[in-house]
């Protein structure tokens, strides 16, 4: 059997993590908390892939989730840093909780492409909308935390950090125990042959709105942090590109591991970073070859370096043994 | 003695394609039937119309006196009819005790948090449901990794799970070799005996029919040929032009 993780060591993993921004630079501070709020939305499509459907919309619940907490923070002043990532999630929460049951009938190519469909129809409604700030959006202000306002820009980002490392460490802590619950286990089977998953009076709807809730509110809360990191919001938060970007690490990490999300963010940003420094002009193909290189030589992602060599692979006595009983049972 | 699944004038048509031509059958509590015919007779189809996957054009089906005509594949499992595959719908990804346990999880009305592995006596039951079969030392292989005769069985202990009223096997030999035919068909049985009361078996075997079946249904076109003891019905000539093709 497979051992895997205590949630209390997660825990300590996640808390170690955190104090470990006092030693970093504090240009990996906001590079990490980029990576760590990307995570949490690829993490959400990580959660949904399971049932078998890719979104290439989540740019649509990012941006309803960085547009209400922005709009609120105007509206009633409400910077504090947990409060918003909290509005956050509610507002992508809710919007899953009305699509998600409508568009949970349809599988593979034409539920990836109605989520995209539904993302661009409200990137075009932020556009066109001069109430909300049309294509240049509009700003917030700082977050705050607990009252606490932080000017010096260091603690301001390691709040910041610390906010999107314990958020995010913590809905991966929260995707594990998903994974390996029993609903987990039949969120797979739905993916493998959701017919049958019907015939054993199971609903396969059901689980991918569930599926689908659960990373419309991880991408709710990702475009609250998107928000406090850049203090500035506009459509481009619903753009596919952007829809595209989350994907792009969802693929990067695979569906087996969601250490493997984190890790795949990370590697993202620090080669988009690089690139970016030393080939300022050619920076998306050195992405494009990574991409390549993960694709060809770990197909089922980033997690497969480690998930691999815990499967169990038949004993050569033991295949024969299957051979014979499938003749004799 | 009350039927447990009632059929009247159940009409299926695919184009010009006659699936189901006004059957009428009663099944009783108990009885295992054989339903046999030629491809194309209509008997996949009355298995499908049974368990929700097609909708008839017409007529009736009761489950214990209740109309299920329009229900889907998920309410009449929940009501009390399972069935197993010709090709075995299994999830190969999953272990042989994983896809009992997603079968065990459809039961309830909610799905534990718990770790599947740990959930309070799931585990135990699908092992114990794999025991019956024989397999439970296959317990933690996955799917893939298992041959076609052993898929079959595990299909069948995921029908079983839901200790239907009504089970309903389409060709659960198939695939299998002559000589372990008969061995297959025995350790179903043993294994189905204790929780399904009922049950409906689509096959081609004529050897396995009249050894396993209390009665037996002929298929032809969409309509019942002959119905009653597999003696009689096997020595049917109409069965024997149509059906068995002077088999025997």
């Amino acid at each position: 059997m497979r051992k895997d993780l205590h949630p209390l060591v997660m825990v300590a993993l996640v808390a170690a993590v955190t104090l470990a921004g006092r030693a970093l630079p504090t240009w990996t501070l906001s590079l990490a908390t980029i990576a760590a709020s990307n995570a949490l939305i690829a993490l959400g499509i990580v959660v949904l892939a399971r049932t078998g459907n890719v979104s290439f919309g989540q740019g649509l619940f990012f941006a309803a989730g960085g547009y209400g907490v922005a709009l609120i923070a105007n509206a009633w002043g409400l910077n504090d840093a947990v409060a918003q990532v909290i509005v956050g999630a509610a507002c992508g929460g809710l919007l899953g909780l009305v699509i998600g049951p409508l568009i949970a009938r349809y599988t593979g190519i034409f539920f990836g492409m109605l989520t995209l469909a539904l993302s661009m129809v409200f990137y075009g409604a932020l556009v066109k909308s001069t109430a909300l700030g049309g294509s240049d959006g509009f700003n917030v202000g700082r977050p705050s935390l607990f009252g606490m306002s932080f000017t010096d820009p260091r603690e301001a980002d390691f709040m910041l950090y610390a906010v999107s490392v314990i958020v995010t460490g913590f809905a991966g802590i929260a995707a594990t125990i998903l994974f390996r619950s029993e609903f987990g286990l039949a969120s797979l089977a739905v993916r493998e042959n959701n017919l049958r998953v019907e015939y054993l009076g199971l609903s396969a709807n059901r689980m991918i709105s569930i599926n689908f809730l659960i990373a419309a509110i991880f991408a709710g809360a990702s475009g609250a942090f998107a928000l406090m990191a850049q203090r500035h919001i506009d459509p481009q938060f619903a753009y596919w590109t952007t829809s595209g970007e989350f994907v792009f690490v969802a693929v990067l990490a695979g569906n087996q591991s969601v250490a493997a999300v984190f890790v795949a963010s990370m590697a993202l940003e620090l080669v988009r970073s690089f690139s970016n420094l030393y080939l300022p002009n050619t920076w998306q193909l050195v992405l494009g070859v990574f991409l390549l290189g993960v694709i060809l030589f770990l197909p089922r992602g980033i997690g497969s370096l480690w998930i691999r060599g815990r499967r169990k692979r038949p004993t050569p006595a033991a295949a024969p043994l299957a051979a014979e009983r499938g003749a004799a049972p | 003695m009350n039927p447990v699944l009632s059929v009247r004038q159940l009409e299926k048509r695919f184009g010009a394609v006659v699936a189901a031509d006004a059957l009428t059958l009663d099944i009783p509590a108990g009885q295992k039937i054989s339903l046999i015919g030629a491809n194309g007779a209509g008997k996949t189809t009355f298995v499908n119309m049974v368990t929700g996957y097609l909708k008839p054009d017409g007529g009736t089906i009761l489950l214990d006196g209740m109309d299920i005509g329009r229900r889907s594949p998920r309410s009449t499992a929940r009501l009390g009819i399972s069935r197993s595959f010709q090709i075995p719908q299994l999830f190969v990804e999953l272990t042989a005790a994983e896809n009992l346990t997603v079968a065990i999880s459809g039961i309830g009305t909610r799905m534990s948090l718990r770790a599947a592995a740990e959930a309070q006596g799931r585990r135990d039951k699908a092992v114990e449901l794999l025991e019956r079969f024989g397999l439970a030392d296959l317990a933690d292989r996955p799917i893939s990794e298992l041959a076609g005769g052993v898929r079959k069985l595990i299909d069948i202990a995921m029908a079983l799970v839901r200790r239907p009223k009504l089970l309903l096997l389409d060709e659960p030999t198939s695939g299998v070799s002559a000589e372990e035919k008969f061995r297959t068909m025995d350790r179903v049985i043993h294994a189905v005996a204790p929780d399904a009361a009922t049950i409906v078996f689509v096959e081609h075997d004529m050897e396995i029919v009249s050894r396993y079946a209390d009665r037996v249904v002929a298929f032809y076109q969409g309509r019942i040929l002959a119905d009653g003891l597999p003696a009689e019905v096997l020595s049917n000539q109409e069965v024997r032009r149509y059906v068995t093709g002077g088999a025997r």
